[in-house]
């Protein structure tokens, strides 16, 4: 795996339009995410950037009535195709979410499972060794070594988040989907995630939705700003350097936003 | 311009009043089923204890000093059998002869030789039985019953009794009051309800799986769900139908255990008809599936929508996430919503009528090819008995069932609580 | 670096449970389509040995060993010991939820809402032993045994009434706590007392909600077996007199089928033929009450 940044993409969201039944959520959404680089997408609430970040392993369509037309290309697959399988996506497409979603067992448990799941068939020393190096680069295993059989409902928000992140990379995804993954966490907490994310893109490459501007601006190389239309469809008004985005947007709407003039 | 004057000071008291009034009828609305409910356990309770006045030939006491008739050993019961018989008429040497011509005494069990002692010598008659409430407070009735009968009887006894006692549990049916009992029943009861879980559960839990999970929302499927609900309001005795038309029936040759009958020592217990515990279970267990489809249903539904996200998060297929993560968070709802279920099946009566639990059965079943009786079933025809004293056994056999509904109801709601506190 | 294969591939696993879990859900339509069978084929039987169709529904005699095959006696008593048990559960039941709904503390419905599971929860031969031993000799004492005969339907009546209490209420609640709030507070903003809100706007409001448990109240009556099976009497009898014996029509079915009846006999056919009756009756009023229910959560979800 290349460790140096290149601006290839990771993934390539061409023309992706998003329907809830009769309800278009996202139109004509067209982005490049660069390998090894976190790119943060932003706008208010209900702008549809959570349903393009769930798109990208194919999420959205646990939802029933969902279609999703457009291109995601992955590794010169479009992963929207037909005879593409979901379940394979999101095995070299990981997902952090909004809420802390540990499983109801141990913390050994909540890595081991997924690794498991995606076919590792090693010894248990071996597995032990994915599961110490995961918490390890989650930033976590200094807190739960001596507890690795608790249940993880017992950790704390931020510490069951990172168990989250650790879960997800435990599988060796390629890419890192954060879906406003410190809403619910204290400014602390936050933090840690914020750090752990610098170091993570280094192997990974990492979407973030985020509400948190600050975050964005924090931690991302390249943003992009959502709005919605009048028919309350979501649009992609603007993709840029985060620099270019915070200090000198082109747009209008994408200034008003950032200086906190509306949203 | 509304100024306050009598009128309308009285007319606001007068309203009051009625809410009043209403509040009474309400209230009183809502306390009543406690009261109902509350009549109807003193009802059975009033049924299930009292005085007796009993007609006996012999006093058992002078015939077995010391220790109960029953505890008596083989040896010491015939030996009593041949020193009561030609006393008179009701009992001669020839007829405990063709008894042991009929089955050799010294082969027999020493309950077959009491019950033997028991009709022939004993020759016991419950001549009236009087409820609890009857026995505290009537007492003067009941003494003049007493002396109403003193001399048609060589012994006249009048004892307070249990009808709910060890002997309930260890006879059976019998055409003496008592010398029957619930065995057979309760076992019948147990086979039964075993099976029904056995057939309806995985069968139910599979169904609301494919409902909550799988199917699509198409005209196939959508069917498929109102059906349930639809079947779900069926009246019981229609499934009876149903069992008895194709389990009973048109299935005969499996329900009836024909088809496996070289594996069988064949005896009384073969039957020739379909009229077995099969037939019965799987007539319950289609009876009680549509409520268990609709409460796994909602249990799935409880599922929280972030644990099945991250499942799939973690590239897991969906049985995997079903089997790892939905089927051992609902769990305990969906035991809960089975064990209600069961609780119906348990008290149910009208289906199994009609697909034919037998009238009298003296043997406990002993595989699922056996003929059968339910505790329901024994409660009917006890009750439907003109003789007052069957209804006290009756009585007895309805204590014994809704302990053993309150016990699987007490589980559910234990688990139910289980449940609470694992989430929180 | 490694290729990654992302296509489709087939799980022979999961495809198999997929099939099993369709398979098992295809259950509950063979359940409906065998008892629409087996009813109708038998009831086609019973119609094709000589019963005119148009004799069954009108004459006033069931008498097989005749060759008198009248519903009426049975549909008859049917109906009136399920009016008996409606004339008790409705206001009973209907007064109840108003009260644990608009009045109650949740100490009292803490109290009250066990019960009505426990109730609801009791075996109906419990409540078939309760009407015998119990309703009928009160029966009896009050209006004298002359005119109270031993089995009669009023004393079934009652205690199907007291059977579906429970449903009532809890239906009944379910729909007049679905009322949103601000209509109450509408009421009382004009001044109206607490009881003139609860019947005059919150019930009205909640009136299709209500009629729906009624609706499954008598579906759940006119399907009742042991409660009649025991107290009701044997032996169809046209009479609207409660206080007399007379067969319902499950009575009728569990009598004939207690007795060992032989296949393709008259006895058999006509059991099926009730059967297909109470099962068109009861599937017709459940249909009703949840379209009723369906149209009421549409104005207030």
């Amino acid at each position: 795996m290349s460790d140096f940044k290149t601006d290839k993409y990771s993934v390539e969201l061409k023309n992706l339009n998003i329907f809830y039944g009769n309800f278009q959520a996202v139109k004509n959404v067209n982005i490049g995410f660069k390998k090894n680089r976190i790119t943060a997408l932003i706008g208010p609430s209900g702008c549809g950037k959570s349903t393009v970040i769930r798109s990208i392993n194919r999420m959205n369509e646990l939802i029933p009535n969902t279609r999703t037309e457009g291109e995601i290309i992955f590794n010169d697959f479009n992963i929207l195709n037909s005879d593409i399988d979901p379940v394979e996506v999101r095995k070299y497409i990981g997902m952090v979410f909004q809420k802390p979603n540990p499983f109801p067992k141990t913390i050994y448990e909540n890595i081991s499972w997924g690794v498991k799941i995606n076919g590792f068939k090693g010894s248990r020393h071996k597995l032990d060794v994915i599961v110490e190096k995961s918490l390890k680069d989650a930033a976590i295993w200094d807190e739960v070594k001596d507890k690795l059989h608790h249940n993880a409902l017992k950790l704390s928000g931020g510490q069951q988040q990172r168990l989250c992140i650790a879960r997800a990379i435990a599988a060796e995804p390629e890419v890192l989907l954060m879906d406003e993954p410190c809403s619910a966490l204290d400014p602390v907490a936050t933090l840690k995630i914020e750090d752990l994310m610098m170091k993570l893109s280094e192997k990974y490459t990492i979407i973030i939705v985020t509400h948190n501007m600050g975050q964005a601006s924090r931690v991302s190389y390249e943003t992009g700003f959502f709005m919605v239309d009048e028919n309350k469809t979501g649009f992609l008004v603007e993709f840029d350097k985060t620099e270019k985005i915070f200090v000198n947007p082109v747009n209008k709407k994408t200034e008003d936003y950032i200086s906190g003039r509306f949203g | 311009m509304i100024t306050l004057n009598k009128d309308h000071i009285n007319n606001i008291k007068t309203r009051n009043f009625k809410g009043k009034i209403w509040y009474i009828v309400f209230i009183s609305s809502a306390v009543i089923s406690i009261v109902f409910l509350s009549i109807l356990i003193l009802s059975i309770i009033n049924n299930t204890f009292g005085i007796i006045i009993l007609g006996l030939k012999y006093n058992p006491e002078t015939v077995s000093p010391g220790k109960p008739l029953i505890k008596n050993s083989r040896d010491e019961l015939i030996k009593l059998l041949n020193d009561y018989s030609g006393i008179d008429d009701d009992f001669t040497p020839a007829m405990l002869k063709t008894l042991n011509n009929e089955k050799d005494l010294s082969l027999r069990t020493e309950k077959d030789l009491y019950m033997i002692f028991f009709n022939n010598v004993l020759q016991p008659e419950i001549i009236r039985t009087f409820s609890l409430l009857e026995s505290v407070f009537n007492k003067n009735i009941i003494i003049e019953e007493y002396n109403l009968n003193k001399d048609s009887y060589p012994i006249l006894r009048m004892e307070f009794k249990s009808w709910l006692n060890p002997g309930l549990f260890i006879n059976t049916q019998s055409s003496h009051p008592l010398l029957s009992g619930i065995r057979t029943a309760f076992f019948g009861t147990l086979w039964m309800v075993f099976l029904t879980v056995l057939l309806a559960m995985p069968l139910g839990i599979s169904a609301a799986i494919y409902l909550e999970l799988y199917a699509k929302d198409n005209m196939l499927n959508r069917l498929i769900q109102v059906n349930i609900y639809n079947l779900a309001g069926v009246p019981s005795i229609i499934f009876g139908l149903l069992g008895l038309a194709v389990f009973v029936r048109m299935l005969e040759p499996v329900t009836s255990g024909q088809f496996l009958r070289f594996l069988f020592k064949s005896g009384e217990q073969t039957t020739l008809n379909g009229r077995t515990i099969i037939s019965a279970g799987l007539t319950l267990a289609i009876m009680v599936l549509p409520i268990i489809i609709i409460n796994t249903q909602e249990a799935i539904r409880a599922v929280p929508s972030t644990l099945i996200d991250s499942s799939y998060g973690l590239g897991a297929t969906k049985w995997q996430t079903i089997w790892h993560h939905i089927l051992p968070y609902s769990f305990d709802r969906i035991l809960t919503g089975t064990i209600l279920a069961v609780s119906r099946a348990i008290g149910e009566t009208a289906p199994l009528v009609v697909v034919g639990a037998s009238t009298f059965i003296v043997f406990d079943p002993v595989s699922i090819f056996s003929k059968f009786t339910v505790l329901p079933i024994q409660i009917y025809q006890w009750t439907a008995r003109p003789q007052a004293e069957f209804r006290n056994l009756a009585a007895s056999a309805i204590v014994v069932l809704l302990i053993l509904l309150l016990t699987l109801n007490l589980t559910a709601i234990i688990l139910r609580e289980r449940t609470v506190k694992k989430r929180v | 670096m490694e290729y990654k294969n992302l296509k489709k591939r087939v799980r022979v696993n999961e495809l198999f449970i997929n099939i099993i879990l369709f398979v098992s859900s295809i259950t509950s339509i063979l359940i409906t389509l065998g008892i629409v069978f087996e009813l109708g084929k038998e009831s086609i039987l019973f119609f094709k040995s000589g019963v005119s169709i148009l004799k069954f529904f009108t004459s006033t005699e069931w008498q097989p060993a005749i060759g008198n095959f009248g519903i009426l006696p049975l549909l008859n008593s049917t109906l009136i010991t399920s009016l008996i048990a409606m004339l008790i559960s409705v206001p009973f039941g209907l007064f109840a939820a108003i009260y644990l709904s608009e009045y109650a503390s949740d100490k009292v419905r803490s109290i009250v809402k066990p019960v009505l599971e426990i109730l609801a929860g009791i075996p109906t031969i419990v409540y078939g032993f309760f009407a015998l031993t119990f309703i009928t000799p009160v029966l009896q004492k009050v209006f004298g045994e002359d005119i109270v005969e031993i089995y009669n339907m009023a004393s079934a009546g009652i205690a199907m009434g007291i059977l579906i209490i429970p449903l009532i209420t809890t239906m009944s609640e379910d729909a007049l706590k679905s009322v949103p709030k601000s209509l109450r507070e509408g009421a009382y903003g004009l001044g109206a007392t607490k009881f003139e809100t609860s019947t005059k706007i919150v019930f009205p409001a909640a009136i299709s909600g209500i009629a729906a448990a009624v609706i499954i109240g008598l579906s759940r009556a006119v399907g009742e077996t042991m409660i009649v099976a025991l107290a009701a009497g044997s032996g169809p009898n046209f009479t609207f007199n409660p206080f007399r014996a007379a067969e319902t029509m499950t009575g009728y079915m569990v009598r004939i089928s207690g007795g060992d009846v032989g296949y393709d006999t008259f006895d058999y056919n006509s059991i099926f033929v009730i059967g297909l009756l109470l099962f068109i009756v009861t599937l017709g009023l459940n249909i009703l009450s949840r379209h009723i229910i369906k149209k009421f959560r549409e104005v207030y979800d």
